[in-house]
C-alpha cells in the first residue's frame, strides 16, 4: 500500500516492543513534557488572544506585568482567579454545577494523548515514538473525546438553573451535535486516502506522498476547519456564550477558578483542533521539502526539528483561530443550523462519494500510492475546489431568511402597500 | 422561510460571503502591523486645551489672601448651584468670604464663575485628576481652592477666537 521500500519494511515488520522500563520511563517523561508544554501553551494562548485582538484593534494589549509583551499576564490572571471569592449560587444543582467545569476541561486535555508531535526517535534504547499513547485507533479516540466536551457545557447550562445558561447549553449541544456529523464525514476522505486510523500513519502517508492532504482533500479541510470552529465555540460560532444575547451563556453563574476552567478548556480545545488540523491536513510533524524524516525513526536532531515544525503548524492554526475571531461577526442561529445541515453535511457526503470514486479509479488504473497518485488527486481536487467555491461565491449558501417572491406575489404586495397608503394619507407612514 | 420578501438581484461581489470574509481578514491582518493609538495614561497624557475648564482655583493677592470680595456674583450665575458663599466684612469695611465652598460633584464646569468674577479671583483650571475616598472630599473649601497650583483656564478672547 505504501510504496517506499523503507516504509514498507517499517510497517510490515512488527516493531520490536520496547523493554518495559524503557517504555515506562519514556512515557512518563513524554507525559510530563506534553502536559507542561500544553498547559503553559494554553496559558500563553490567553495572552496571545488579548495581544492579537489588541493589535487588530490598534491597541497595545496587556503590557504592565512581565515586560512589554506582558508575559506574566497569564500568571497574574491565574493568581487573581484563585484568590477571588467563589460564589455558589443557592439555586444551582450543586453536584452537577461542580462537575461541569471538570467535564469541560478533562476531554480537552485527553485528546492530546494520541496526537503525534514528532518523528519517532531511534534512540539507543529503541525506537521511541513521539506520542504519549500510540493508540492504533488514535483518530477515532480524538473524535470520541472531542465530542465529550459538550457534556461540560450542557451540564453547566443545565445545573445553573438560569435561563440564559440553559439557553447557552442548549445552543451548544445543538451546535455541537450538528457539526460533529459534518466533522466526522469530512474526515472520511482522509481515512480513505491513508487507509488507516492511526494518526502516525496518516502523517506517514502524507510524508510519503510528498503532498499534504490539504492539497489533495481541500474541501475536507475547509469543512473540518469550519466544524472545528463550531466545536470549540469560537466566533463566528460562539452562540453558546453570545454575550450580547445571553450574558455569558452557559457560564453565567460561574465565578473565580470554576469560571476560568471554561475559557481554559476552550483554549485547550482550540489547541487540540489546531494540532489535529496540522496532523490530518498539513502533514503533522513532516518537515516540508525534505525526506529524511519520512523513514520513521530518525536521529535526535531530526526528531527535535520535526517537533518544532509541528509546533509551528499548530501555532499557525491557533493564530488563524484568533484572527478569525476578531474579524468575523457571529452567525444568526438559523444560519448556523442551515450551514451545518444543509450545506456542510451534504457537501461532505458528496465529497466522500467523489473521493472514494477517484481513489477506486486510480487504484483500478494500477497507480501506486505515491507522488503521481497525489498529483492525480490534486488535479481532481482542484476541479472540485473551483466548482464548490464558484457556487459558494454566488452568495446563495448562507442566505438571509427569505423565499424568492414570484412577480405575482410582488405585484400583490405592491397593491396592498398602495391601498394602505391611500387609507392613511396624513400619517405619512 | 414562510415570509416572502422581494429579493433584489445584486452583483455577485456584493452578496458573496466568501469575498467579504476574505476582504475582512485581509483588513484585520493589515491592522496587526499598523501604528497603535493607545495612550498609556498615567505615564503619557494627552495635551489639553488652554481653555480646558477643570478643577477650580482661587487666586490670591501678594499677601496670600484670596482675591474674592464676596460680591455674590458667582453663586448667582452658577447654573448648578454648587457655590456656597457667606460674605463677611472686616473693620475697614472690606468684604471677604467667610465661607466659600465649591462642590466639585455638582459643578458642571461651565466656567461662568470665572467669566463673571469682577476681581478675577475664582477660576476653572487646566487640571482633571481628582480622586477622593469620600463624597465630602469633593467639597472644596476656600483654603483648598487657594492651595491649588495648576494653571488656570484662559478665557475666550474675541480678538483671538482660535486661541493662538
Amino acid at each position: 500500500m505504501i510504496p517506499s521500500p523503507v516504509l514498507a519494511a517499517v510497517h510490515t515488520l512488527p516493531e520490536p516492543p520496547l523493554p518495559f522500563w524503557t517504555f515506562f520511563i519514556s512515557t512518563v517523561i513524554k507525559m510530563v513534557i506534553v502536559f507542561t508544554v500544553y498547559m503553559v501553551g494554553v496559558a500563553l494562548l490567553t495572552l496571545a488572544e488579548r495581544k492579537i485582538s489588541a493589535w487588530i484593534q490598534g491597541r497595545l494589549g496587556p503590557n504592565r506585568v512581565g515586560g512589554k509583551l506582558g508575559l506574566l499576564q497569564p500568571a497574574a490572571d491565574g493568581v487573581k482567579n484563585i484568590m477571588k471569592e467563589e460564589t455558589l449560587p443557592s439555586h444551582v444543582n450543586k453536584p452537577l454545577f461542580m462537575l461541569a467545569p471538570i467535564l469541560a476541561f478533562v476531554p480537552a486535555m485527553l485528546a492530546w494523548a494520541v496526537i503525534p508531535f514528532g518523528a519517532p526517535w531511534d534512540s539507543r534504547w529503541g525506537r521511541i515514538s513521539m506520542v504519549v499513547a500510540d493508540l492504533p485507533v488514535g483518530f477515532l479516540f480524538t473524535l470520541a473525546i472531542a465530542s465529550l466536551g459538550v457534556y461540560g457545557i450542557v451540564l453547566a447550562g443545565w445545573s445553573s438553573n438560569n435561563k440564559y445558561a440553559l439557553l447557552g447549553g442548549l445552543r451548544s449541544s445543538a451546535q455541537m451535535v450538528s457539526y460533529e456529523i459534518a466533522m466526522g464525514m469530512s474526515l472520511i476522505p482522509v481515512l480513505l486516502l491513508a487507509g488507516n486510523v492511526t494518526l502516525n500513519q496518516i502523517v506517514d502517508q502524507q510524508a510519503n506522498m510528498h503532498i499534504w492532504n490539504v492539497l489533495t482533500l481541500t474541501i475536507s479541510f475547509f469543512i473540518f476547519m469550519v466544524a472545528a470552529f463550531a466545536e470549540t465555540n469560537r466566533l463566528p460560532f460562539d452562540l453558546p456564550e453570545a454575550e450580547s444575547e445571553l450574558i455569558a451563556g452557559y457560564h453565567t453563574e460561574y465565578s473565580a477558578m470554576k469560571f476560568s476552567m471554561f475559557p481554559i478548556s476552550e483554549y485547550a480545545n482550540m489547541a487540540t483542533s489546531s494540532a489535529l488540523m496540522a496532523t490530518l491536513f498539513f502533514g503533522g510533524w513532516d518537515i516540508p521539502f525534505t525526506t529524511q524524516d519520512n523513514t520513521s525513526g530518525v536521529a535526535w536532531y531530526l526528531t527535535l526539528l520535526s517537533i518544532v515544525i509541528f509546533g509551528l503548524k499548530t501555532l499557525f492554526f491557533l493564530f488563524v483561530f484568533i484572527w478569525i475571531r476578531w474579524t468575523l461577526p457571529r452567525f444568526r442561529y438559523d444560519q448556523l443550523m442551515s450551514l451545518g445541515w444543509k450545506t456542510m453535511l451534504p457537501l461532505a457526503l458528496a465529497y466522500i462519494v467523489v473521493i472514494a470514486a477517484t481513489l477506486l479509479g486510480l487504484d483500478y488504473l494500477g497507480l501506486e500510492r505515491g507522488f503521481l497518485y497525489g498529483l492525480a488527486m490534486m488535479a481532481v481536487n482542484a476541479v472540485l475546489v473551483v466548482i464548490v467555491f464558484f457556487i459558494l461565491d454566488r452568495g446563495r449558501i448562507i442566505s438571509p431568511a427569505y423565499g424568492r417572491a414570484t412577480p405575482q406575489q410582488i405585484s400583490r404586495l405592491r397593491a396592498v402597500t398602495t391601498a394602505r397608503s391611500h387609507l392613511s394619507p396624513q400619517s405619512g407612514d | 422561510m414562510a415570509i416572502n420578501v422581494k429579493v433584489l438581484e445584486r452583483p455577485v461581489d456584493e452578496v458573496s460571503y466568501v469575498r467579504a470574509t476574505l476582504k475582512g481578514m485581509a483588513r484585520t491582518f493589515k491592522h496587526l502591523f499598523e501604528q497603535k493609538v493607545t495612550t498609556q495614561y498615567p505615564e503619557q497624557k494627552e495635551s489639553i486645551s488652554r481653555r480646558w475648564r477643570g478643577t477650580h482655583r482661587m487666586l490670591t493677592t501678594e499677601t496670600g489672601k484670596a482675591k474674592c470680595v464676596a460680591c455674590g456674583l458667582c453663586p448667582t450665575v452658577c447654573p448648578s448651584n454648587c457655590i456656597k458663599l457667606v460674605p463677611g466684612e472686616d473693620e475697614q469695611g472690606n468684604r471677604y468670604p467667610l465661607v466659600f465652598e465649591i462642590d466639585e460633584f455638582r459643578c458642571i464646569f461651565c466656567g461662568y464663575c470665572q467669566e463673571v468674577c469682577p476681581e478675577e479671583a475664582i477660576h476653572v483650571g487646566r487640571h482633571y485628576e481628582n480622586s477622593e475616598y469620600s463624597r465630602e472630599g469633593f467639597v472644596y473649601d476656600l483654603e483648598r481652592l487657594t492651595a491649588q497650583t495648576h494653571p488656570v483656564c484662559e478665557m475666550w478672547d474675541p480678538a483671538d477666537p482660535k486661541g493662538e
